[in-house]
């Protein structure tokens, strides 16, 4: 039997994911960066191969992929997370036509051919906004982990909105509805929904094509997913573990 | 970037034509200030030394100085959502500033609007600081193709600039050097179309990278026999090296299409990159629109001829248009995509971008890629940034 391995080295975790040559996941690990990406990346890859209790000299070829995909020189190539969650997601879910990806620092929305291939993509601008970093920073004003502020959200009672859409800027908005006494799920919704306003508008860019996926840490939140499904109009597939998704196709490309 | 034999050429000669500008008052040689679609000829006819901020400011951001520049001119008031360009030069001229320390001093200013209108405010800020007559040609957005009525506007001025040029320089418009110019600038312009249409040839021997270098003689010296000689040798030299096979970018895969200005600060990083990944940028829409004069003018009709010229920059034409044009160049140059800069600075160029980029896939199956950056201020581009969404893009080529 043959192993393979992605790693996805981004802004705020490293992922690893260890298959074997039918492209099944045999473990897979995910971590915070902290200081340092590339001691990051190498944990959760040790850890992934714990797993199914493999050594690294087992694995025959490894992809890395991410933001710091080139300072991992054990991988036998580099691809960029665009073309390695296509990857993934395609496999999962063979009907995927839109991919929407929010992550740590970035958000994308990827167009992909049937044969899993990246037709076209859109991206965030150079700026926080629209991104996870956005959601956890508006999630530590509010005192809440970002699985506390989905469940917040969904409770909401009455529509507030967040004018701004700007990290710095929307975190002085929020210490200001605080301090006017607004209730936290309300909060928690309006910044539910000015994230997801500009996620709708980034993936308006490349078109929305039946069936809508979507991954990256940010899919986890269930109000996000939920608000989103609602603007998008159509239903959106979140796999199992969707924060894993750009190291699963890392490690599909490289068994080819 | 590729070294071409007349490279040594074009430097010596920007060199001593940026001399004989500093040195134009000591001469007693006027110096006009010049927008980079301003009608040059009519001052190359007059005598007069024609300087381009907009050729400056670039210089002064390879030499990596126009950070600091900005930085001067925003300290001084000026948005940092104002042109990079005008906030370039007008941090270099405050601080006299940049690889030649300042432009030299101007007698008078001239504008075309065929580029933008940040133009007219821009240079009115210099011809307030320097108590000099500044002169607007007005040059109307082309919103449905070419029309009489707008060669007609735009001549009625260029005869009112004659008046207002021999009132400056108090002599009368010198028609006879004129026509001889417009004959020298119709030459250049000719060979320009010449050495770009070599990115034709498989592979291409000459890149964008290059030609945005070898841009600079035919915007500030058209209409001068030295700018005829430097495009003559140079067309010459990309025969030469096309029958000898030579590619620009070493075993060229990817054939790109570059959209709107370069991003000068990173001109060499860019350059390397795109050939590390086998891609050559072999006709970009920035470099074509100094190729506008045709070669055989009629010097009878000169004036509606330039005329038709200065209205027909890719910037100054609408977006069917520009379609069009880009779905033509796709064919010609057998292209597989197009990198689309949106540049912060220069919104007339980067509206419309992402329409365009649609349209023209539907069109031709061609793909295209989006860059937000800026083309002066290095504090709008990131690396990484940047290489992800390129290599993606270039991932896509892969079979």
């Amino acid at each position: 039997m043959k192993y393979f391995a992605g790693i996805d080295v981004g802004s705020l975790t490293a992922k690893a994911v260890v298959i074997d040559e039918n492209g099944k996941i045999l473990g897979y690990h995910i971590q915070p960066i902290g200081q340092d990406s590339l001691v990051a990346g190498m944990n959760a890859y040790q850890k992934a191969l714990t797993i199914p209790g493999l050594k690294r000299e087992d694995v025959s070829s490894i992809v890395s992929t991410g933001y710091s995909r080139k300072r991992f020189t054990e991988a036998s190539s580099q691809k960029t997370e665009i073309s390695c969650h296509a990857k993934g997601i395609s496999v999962l879910f063979p009907a995927v036509r839109t991919l929407i990806d929010v992550g740590g620092q970035d958000s994308k929305a990827i167009k992909i051919s049937k044969d899993g291939r990246v037709l076209d993509f859109a991206m965030n601008d150079k700026c926080a906004a629209g991104t996870g970093r956005f959601v956890e920073v508006m999630a530590n004003v509010l005192n809440l982990s970002l699985n506390g502020l989905s469940d917040s959200a969904l409770s909401f009672k009455n529509e507030l909105t967040l004018s701004s859409t700007c990290t710095v800027f929307g975190e002085s908005e929020v210490v200001s509805l605080l301090s006017q006494g607004q209730n936290v799920p309300d909060i928690s919704w309006a910044i539910i929904k000015s994230i997801a306003d500009r996620i709708v508008a980034l993936a308006k860019r490349v078109g929305i094509e039946n069936d809508v996926a979507m991954s990256g840490g940010m899919a986890k939140n269930k109000a996000l997913v939920s608000r989103l499904e609602e603007k998008l109009e159509c239903k959106i597939l979140v796999a199992e573990e969707p924060q894993i998704m750009g190291a699963l196709g890392a490690a599909l490309i490289a068994k080819g | 970037m590729t070294k071409f034999r007349v490279s040594e050429t074009m430097k010596e000669m920007m060199a001593s034509y940026y001399l004989e500008a500093k040195n134009a008052a000591y001469n007693n040689i006027p110096v006009a200030w010049i927008t980079s679609g301003g009608p040059v000829e009519f001052l190359h006819a007059m005598g007069v030394i024609p300087v381009y901020p907009e050729n400056y400011a670039p210089m002064c951001s390879i030499t990596r100085v126009s950070k600091d520049l900005i930085e001067v001119s925003e300290a001084a008031g000026y948005s940092s959502d104002l042109c990079s360009y005008a906030r370039t030069d007008i941090g270099a001229d405050m601080t006299q500033g940049g690889p030649i320390m300042g432009l030299p001093k101007p007698d008078m200013l001239i504008v075309g609007t065929n580029i933008c209108h940040t133009v007219v405010k821009w240079f009115d800020v210099h011809a307030r600081k320097y108590n000099v007559p500044l002169f607007i040609i007005d040059m109307p957005y082309l919103h449905d193709g070419m029309t009489k009525e707008a060669i007609n506007y735009v001549v009625k001025q260029f005869e009112s600039f004659k008046v207002f040029l021999s009132g400056v320089l108090k002599k009368r418009f010198d028609e006879e050097k004129f026509r001889e110019t417009l004959f020298l600038a119709a030459q250049v312009s000719g060979l320009w179309e010449k050495v770009l249409a070599m990115g034709k040839k498989k592979p291409s021997p000459i890149n964008s990278f290059d030609t945005f270098i070898h841009l600079a003689p035919i915007v500030t010296l058209r209409g001068t026999q030295r700018a005829v000689d430097y495009y003559t040798q140079f067309y010459d030299e990309l025969v030469e090296l096309n029958t000898q096979g030579f590619g620009s970018v070493p075993d060229e895969k990817i054939r790109l299409l570059w959209d709107n200005l370069p991003i000068w600060y990173k001109i060499k990083y860019l350059s390397e990159f795109f050939a590390k990944h086998k891609a050559a940028f072999v006709v970009s829409t920035y470099t074509n629109s100094w190729a506008a004069i045709q070669g055989d003018i009629d010097t009878d009709h000169a004036l509606e001829e330039l005329a038709r010229a200065y209205l027909s920059p890719y910037i100054n034409r609408d977006f069917k248009y520009r379609i069009e044009y880009l779905v033509k160049l796709i064919e010609e140059f057998s292209l597989d995509g197009i990198v689309f800069h949106s540049d912060r600075s220069c919104k007339p160029y980067s509206l419309g971008q992402y329409m365009i980029k649609e349209e023209v896939t539907k069109r031709t199956g061609k793909p295209g890629l989006i860059i937000e950056a800026d083309m002066n201020d290095p504090r709008v581009f990131s690396d990484a940034q940047f290489e992800t969404r390129a290599e993606a893009f270039l991932e896509g080529y892969e079979k």
